[in-house]
């Protein structure tokens, strides 16, 4: 173990900034991926099954 | 049962469903596995302290920003020589996990060339050439975004991805062919790797990782494709009377 307090944790020896700024900023890219990739999958198949809809009648 | 079967969107688009949660769960566990490595097992570097764990992020994603573009030719190149409809789709499927994981690899650098070398950013062969490859992917995007014409839009933007893969080889090989601040390869394939085993495997965990990852949104992303563009055969409307 490196650490010898949570707070040295987050300290890094004072490259805090960029080491947590590098890994928060990627988290934070890979959620919005996701939850746009969820949204755009309900959005297209609700858009098909009107247009299906229309179709039929 | 043979292989070509699986080059029908229909049956890609049942199989791909059953493959998704394996892919998410594998890319799941094994970022937690790589953190764990990247936080508590890996030693402080003795040049770089606690900065060089930018490493376990920058270099997974700078690797998948290339490897996720020769795909991208290579699904290109297929569907212009052989004309199959899945090959295309997997190419616009790829494009924005490419994108985003070069955006990474451009944010991550820069947040640790600051501390080593005192710039955020440098015009060099290997950042600019990176840079380039964040404007191909938007490129491509756009332009796939821009034509309505499903088929000529397939060409023309796997036409584009082609053309744009020989920045590949120069981003790869930019650290030997020019001066650099930039670090050379710490591991490469010719030589053993220039760093300590355990730092290495936590980079190799986030890399599987990230490859998981991207398969798992690829996926996703090439099922909903399928779905729009096969919207009129009996197949998909069941599917979506299902759904």
């Amino acid at each position: 173990m490196e650490w010898a307090s949570w707070s040295d944790f987050w300290h890094m020896a004072g490259y805090g900034l960029y080491v947590w700024g590098s890994y928060a900023v990627t988290a934070a890219c890979i959620l919005v991926e996701v939850i746009l990739l969820k949204r755009a999958g309900t959005d297209t198949r609700r858009r098909l099954k009107r247009m299906q809809q229309w179709e039929e009648q | 049962m043979n292989l070509y079967t699986y080059a029908s969107p229909a049956n890609f688009y049942h199989l791909a469903g059953k493959l998704i949660p394996w892919f998410a769960w594998g890319a799941g566990l094994l970022t937690v596995w790589g953190l764990y490595i990247s936080f508590f097992l890996a030693p402080t570097d003795f040049q770089q302290s606690e900065a060089y764990r930018i490493i376990f992020i920058h270099v997974p994603a700078a690797w998948m920003s290339m490897f996720i573009y020769l795909v991208m030719a290579f699904w290109g190149a297929i569907g212009l020589a052989f004309n199959t409809r899945l090959s295309f789709m997997m190419a616009r499927a790829l494009a924005p996990t490419g994108a985003l994981f070069t955006f990474i690899a451009l944010w991550t650098g820069a947040l640790w060339g600051k501390p080593m070398w005192g710039a955020w950013w440098v015009w060099d062969a290997r950042l600019t050439s990176e840079l380039i490859l964040l404007f191909l992917y938007v490129g491509i995007i756009a332009l796939w975004a821009a034509i309505d014409d499903v088929k000529r839009g397939d060409r023309a933007g796997s036409l584009l991805t082609l053309i744009g893969a020989i920045n590949v080889p120069i981003i790869y090989f930019s650290v030997k062919w020019w001066n650099t601040l930039h670090q050379g390869s710490s591991i490469n394939l010719t030589k053993a790797p220039s760093m300590a085993a355990i730092m290495l495997q936590g980079m190799l965990v986030m890399a599987i990782a990230a490859w998981l990852y991207t398969i798992a949104v690829a996926l996703v992303r090439v099922r909903r494709i399928i779905l729009e563009r096969e919207r009129q055969t009996d197949w998909a409307k069941a599917i979506l009377e299902a759904e």
